[in-house]
C-alpha cells in the first residue's frame, strides 16, 4: 500500500477538498460573481477577488497537460516506489492539478501527454486520506 | 525611454571554492563583501545599503547589518529564490537613482555541498513546517524539485519538437566555457564530476535520467560558494579602481500554476520586456547572456521569453555551437561556466552579475571580444510552478 505524504491541518483552504477526497469526490471551486473557475482551492477568486465562491464535484476525468517520471527521490515515502510518474492533469471542468499517472506497466513508457485519464482514490498505509490519483481510460 | 546610467556595478568577487568545509555561509558572505569592496577600491564605512535574501546561518537583512557593524540608510530583504540578486540588482540601481543610497552591497553565501542538502531529488514540496495550500495539494505526489523542471521539458518536446540533442547543445556550451576557466575546472574535480573535459551532445544523452526527460548532464551541480556585488552611484562609480559596469535595465516578475496556462512561458516573458524597454536595447545588441542554468530547460525557455527567438525555436536557435563565446555569432551563453559547470550552490542569481560584469570589463577566462552589452536573467523556485524572474541589463562603460 501507498505510504503518500498525507495532507495536513489546520490548512482553511483546502479542507474541504480533502474531505470530498475522503468521499470519494474530486473537489473544485467555481467563483459565483465571475463564473471563474478556481483551483488550487482558497477563500477568494483569484480572477476578480470576490469571496464569493461555490463547491463542485468533478467528473474526475481529463488530460495529461505534462508528466514526468521520478528516477531519485531520497525522501521517505517515495525512495523504495522505483520509477515513479509526476502528472499535471487538465480536467474536463477546466481546472489543473498536480497528480500521478498509475496503474501502468512501465511509467517511462506507458504515459504520455494527451492521455485520457481518470480520477481514483488511492487508501494509504497511514492517515485518513486517500489520495485522488489518475488511471489512463 | 532614454537610457540612463545612474548606478553601476563597481565591485566584485566570487568565492574561489566550491567545496568548502569547515567555512560558514557567513564567512563567504563577508570574506566576499570585504574583497568586493576593495575591488571597488571603496572602504567599508562606504556602505549605506545591504540588500540580503536572508541566505545563510546569520538571521537576515538585520542580523547581516549588526554583524558587518554598518547602519545602511536602506535595507532590502528580497528573497524569491535564485533570482534574489537580479531583483536586488534592480531595486539598488532604483533606489540609487532616487537618491536613497550610494554604495549597496549584495552577498551570497552557501554550503549545500558540504552539508550533503538534496536541493533537486529531496522533494515532495511542502514537507515539514506548517501545513501550506499549496504544500496540502502537491507533497502527495514526491514531486521533485528537478520533475517540476522536467514537466517543462517534456510539454516543450511534445509542443514545438525540440530533441533531447537540441538541449544537449546548452550542456555542451557551458562546459566549453567552464574547461577555460580554472575554478570551474577545480570545481568539477573537487565535485568528483566524472569526466572533468569537454563533452559532447552524446555524452549528455548517455548520462543517466533522473526524472524524465532531464538527463544527469542537464542538471546543475550543488556545490558551496558565494560571492558578492558592489553597485554604486555614478559619482561614486567615476572614482573606483575600476571602469564601471552600468545598469540600464530591470525588470521583475512572478508565474504560478494556473488552469490553461502554458508551462512552457515562465517569468521573464514579462520581466525581459520591461528591463530591455527601460535599458532601450534589444535582445540581438546582446553579447553576453547569462541566463540562470539549473536544467537546460531553464536556459531554453528563457531564452525564448527574453526575445533572442520566439517561442518554440529554441532548437534551432541553439544549433551549431552558437551559444559558444568563440562562435562568432552570440549571444554567448553563461561564459563562466554556469550552474551545469562552474558554480551553483542553491541561488546562483548572483553569479550571474559577477561574470556579466567581468565580461563588460574584459575579464573573462571565456572573453568575447568588444563585449558591451550583457543580459543577466534570473530564475527563481519552480520554472514549472510557482517561480521568479528577474532580469538586468548590464552595459560597459
Amino acid at each position: 500500500m501507498a505510504k503518500r505524504p498525507q495532507p495536513r491541518f489546520p490548512e482553511a483552504n483546502t479542507e474541504h477538498f480533502w474531505e470530498g477526497a475522503q468521499q470519494g469526490e474530486l473537489r473544485y471551486q467555481t467563483c459565483d460573481d465571475c463564473r471563474e473557475v478556481v483551483f488550487y482551492p482558497r477563500e477568494h477568486c483569484p480572477q476578480c477577488g470576490s469571496g464569493n465562491l461555490s463547491w463542485n464535484v468533478s467528473s474526475g476525468e481529463g488530460t495529461v497537460y505534462t508528466f514526468s517520471v521520478v528516477r531519485q527521490n531520497r525522501m521517505p515515502g517515495f525512495i523504495d516506489l522505483g520509477a515513479y510518474s509526476v502528472a499535471y492533469v487538465d480536467l474536463d471542468e477546466g481546472f489543473r492539478m498536480m497528480s500521478s499517472v498509475v496503474g501502468v506497466d512501465d511509467p517511462t513508457k506507458d504515459i504520455a501527454i494527451g492521455q485520457r485519464v481518470k480520477v481514483e482514490f488511492e487508501d494509504q498505509e497511514e492517515g485518513d486520506y486517500p489520495i485522488p490519483v489518475f488511471r489512463p481510460i | 525611454m532614454a537610457q540612463e546610467r545612474k548606478a553601476a556595478i563597481v565591485g566584485i568577487h566570487e568565492y574561489p571554492l566550491r567545496v568548502a568545509p569547515g567555512v560558514s555561509a557567513t564567512n563567504v558572505k563577508v570574506d566576499s563583501i570585504r574583497a568586493a569592496i576593495a575591488d571597488a577600491g571603496l572602504k567599508w564605512g562606504d556602505i549605506d545599503a545591504i540588500y540580503d535574501a536572508q541566505d545563510g546561518e546569520i538571521g537576515g537583512g538585520l542580523q547581516l547589518a549588526a554583524y558587518l557593524g554598518l547602519r545602511p540608510t536602506v535595507l532590502d530583504t528580497t528573497q524569491v529564490g535564485g533570482s534574489s540578486y537580479e531583483f536586488q540588482a534592480a531595486h539598488a540601481m532604483r533606489d540609487i537613482a532616487a537618491g536613497k543610497c550610494n554604495v549597496a552591497v549584495l552577498s551570497y553565501g552557501s554550503t549545500s555541498a558540504s552539508n550533503r542538502v538534496a536541493i533537486g531529488t529531496g522533494g515532495g514540496r511542502g514537507v515539514g513546517g506548517p501545513p501550506t495550500w499549496q504544500g496540502n495539494m502537491e507533497s502527495p505526489y514526491g514531486a521533485t524539485l528537478i520533475a517540476n523542471y522536467a514537466m517543462v521539458k517534456q510539454r516543450h518536446m511534445h509542443e514545438y519538437g525540440t530533441t533531447d540533442e537540441q538541449f544537449a547543445g546548452i550542456s555542451v556550451a557551458t562546459r566549453h566555457h567552464a574547461m577555460r576557466n580554472p575554478e570551474a575546472v577545480k570545481a568539477m574535480t573537487d565535485l568528483e564530476f566524472v569526466g572533468v573535459n569537454e563533452i559532447t551532445p552524446a555524452d549528455v544523452l548517455d548520462s543517466r535520467i533522473v526524472a524524465d526527460p532531464l538527463h544527469l548532464l542537464e542538471c546543475c551541480m550543488i556545490s558551496d560558494g558565494g560571492g558578492a556585488v558592489v553597485i554604486a552611484s555614478a559619482d561614486v562609480a567615476r572614482n573606483c579602481k575600476k571602469p564601471p559596469v552600468w545598469l540600464i535595465g530591470g525588470g521583475e516578475a512572478t508565474k504560478y500554476r494556473e488552469n490553461g496556462g502554458d508551462i512552457t512561458t515562465s517569468a521573464g516573458a514579462q520581466s525581459g520586456p520591461i528591463a530591455f524597454g527601460e535599458a532601450g536595447v534589444s535582445p540581438d545588441e546582446i553579447d553576453i547572456a547569462m541566463i540562470y542554468d539549473s536544467f537546460t530547460i531553464t536556459v531554453a525557455v528563457c531564452l525564448e521569453d527574453l526575445g533572442f527567438c520566439k517561442k518554440g525555436e529554441i532548437g534551432d536557435y541553439v544549433a551549431d555551437a552558437r551559444l559558444a563565446f568563440d562562435s562568432g555569432e552570440g549571444p554567448a551563453l553563461n561564459t563562466d561556466g554556469g550552474g551545469l559547470s562552474s558554480n551553483h550552490p542553491g541561488m546562483r542569481g548572483i553569479f550571474l552579475l559577477l561574470e556579466g560584469a567581468r565580461q563588460l570589463r574584459g575579464e573573462s577566462t571565456s572573453q568575447v571580444p568588444e563585449a558591451k552589452l550583457a543580459v543577466a536573467h534570473g530564475n527563481g523556485g519552480l520554472l514549472g510552478g510557482t517561480h521568479t524572474g528577474g532580469t538586468v541589463i548590464l552595459a560597459k562603460d
